[in-house]
């Protein structure tokens, strides 16, 4: 596949494949433009199947001209099937992602593949982001793999969990005093002053072209169909609106037949400036300031925020919002329903499916994904009190009295 | 009000190479129609129909104005206004 250009999403300004993420005309955003020529589509379905069990086997939909080597090998995460899950919703098939099975335990390594192999293309010894604390794990272990220097900046009140598992991979780890949006911005200004590969800030157009790879396989684990509905979760908006252009190159080459899958995004209530505008009509997003223990998600300023809101209303969906007790409780019926135990943002998703299910809004023949973008360990504190667990002494009689006490009779035995 | 403007990159092209510029000016508004008066090429790299684009950000002294008065935002004497890309991060 043929990368032709950067161009602008606003006004359609072209730009080199160099490392750049606005339009200097308008300041919109720029993308990766490919060109398809007359694609053989046999043969290139034919070369995924036949590719590695990685990312890599849609590297004629990334822009690279021939597959990078060396990588972590990111990507191709189970779709399961949860009937469990379909039962208690009242739908009918329900397929769970589960993207917290990469390499550091979310979908972050998609994008941070194919940012680093950018930025080592493009020959830059110094890899950064700004992160919410799945892209600041990511970053630190892809970097630490290739062997480049790396800064992670974070907000300084990130979970333990993901401040452990960015630290010990050798990173400059910065924690900055004020929110992901202040984190943001400061790393916007340091881009324009140091030459490092930002990987969300000045390589962004790569980066986000990873998420594709999360279309492409859901795509591919349905035997190159598409499913009815895909529910996923916005933070800047960038994986929901990427899902869907996957699906739409996969429809506009043939390579899928059928039209784009309803789009539902999900947001936390306490950070929700995408849920805002889509319940008001409006096509731009007021900022707002997080306050939400869905913290992978507290984005206040969404940078694709309106184009995630025509992908949610050009598809027949949209954008809903839900509160930390129904984030918690969507982490409970995920777990118990498939053995997958998802953090606060899995939440999310999990209790804007249960919303939609509960408000009649998914048929019972429709075919639902929904996206786990990462793993519960990483937001631990959530689970505590959401159990009880029984403290006995060693003594067989202590166990029985405590279960007949527990277990309602007519249990198993 | 003598106010310091810091310019991303990408508009340094039309700012003659330079990443700050010192205007007078006592909201936001008037603190970019005078840098517009400076630098001509500016005022349609950011603004359409008399607004901000809605992929540019401003801030005053780290406050994005979307959360004041936006373009009426007050500006001190000193204070510093910061121009930047709204793609970035996520």
């Amino acid at each position: 596949m043929a990368i032709e250009s950067l161009r602008c999403k606003e006004c359609g300004g072209e730009y080199p494949l160099d490392a750049r993420y606005v339009c200097e005309r308008c300041f919109g955003p720029l993308e990766v433009a490919y060109d398809y020529g007359d694609l053989d589509i046999a043969e290139v379905r034919r070369k995924i199947q036949a590719g590695p069990r990685s990312i890599w086997r849609y590297s004629d939909f990334l822009p690279f001209a021939s597959a990078p080597r060396g990588s972590l090998t990111t990507g191709t995460t189970p779709l399961l099937r949860a009937d469990r899950l379909a039962e208690r919703l009242g739908l009918g098939e329900v397929y769970v992602k589960n993207d917290a099975a990469n390499p550091t335990h979310s979908f972050k390594d998609r994008v941070v593949c194919v940012a680093l192999a950018k930025a080592i293309e493009l020959g830059f010894e110094v890899v950064a982001c700004a992160s919410t604390g799945n892209l600041a794990n990511a970053v630190a272990a892809h970097a630490a793999h290739a062997g480049l220097e790396s800064y992670v900046f974070i907000p300084a009140d990130l979970e333990e969990q993901k401040v452990l598992a960015t630290g010990i991979y050798g990173t400059n780890l910065v924690a900055v005093k004020g929110n992901y949006d202040d984190v943001n911005r400061l790393c916007t200004e340091i881009s324009g002053e140091h030459p490092w590969a930002f990987v969300n800030v000045n390589l962004r157009p790569y980066y986000a072209e990873g998420s594709k790879t999360l279309a492409y396989e859901i795509a591919e684990q349905l035997a190159f169909t598409l499913p009815d509905r895909v529910v996923a979760p916005v933070a800047s908006g960038s994986l929901f609106t990427k899902i869907g252009r996957g699906f739409a190159e996969w429809l506009e080459l043939g390579l899928l037949d059928g039209e784009l899958p309803t789009f539902n995004g999900a947001q936390a209530a306490g950070c929700s400036p995408v849920a805002q505008a889509f319940a008001d009509g409006r096509d731009v997003c007021k900022p707002v300031r997080p306050h939400t223990i869905a913290k992978s998600l507290a984005i206040g300023n969404p940078a694709d925020g309106p184009y995630a809101l025509d992908l949610a209303r050009s598809t027949g969906g949209g954008i809903d919002a839900v509160t930390d007790d129904e984030i918690r409780a969507g982490v409970r019926l995920l777990a118990e329903t498939t053995g997958i135990f998802t953090e606060t943002a899995g939440g999310v998703t999990i209790a804007t499916l249960r919303k939609l299910a509960e408000r009649g809004d998914i048929g019972v023949h429709e075919r639902v994904v929904a996206v786990i973008t990462g793993e519960g360990l990483k937001t631990l504190d959530i689970a505590r009190e959401t159990f009880e667990r029984w403290e006995i002494e060693p003594s067989l009689d202590e166990f029985e009295s405590e279960r007949a006490d527990r277990v309602p009779a007519g249990a198993s035995r | 009000m003598a106010v310091t403007v810091k310019i991303p990159t990408q508009l340094r092209a039309v700012t003659d190479g330079e990443a700050e510029a010192e205007v007078d000016g006592g909201t936001v508004g008037e603190v970019l129609d005078a840098l517009f008066d400076r630098y001509g090429d500016l005022r349609e790299r950011i603004c359409e129909d008399g607004e901000l684009r809605r992929f540019v950000n401003v801030y005053v002294s780290g406050e994005d104005i979307r959360f004041t008065d936006g373009l009426e935002t007050e500006v001190a004497e000193g204070s510093e206004v910061t121009i930047l890309p709204a793609v970035a991060g996520g």
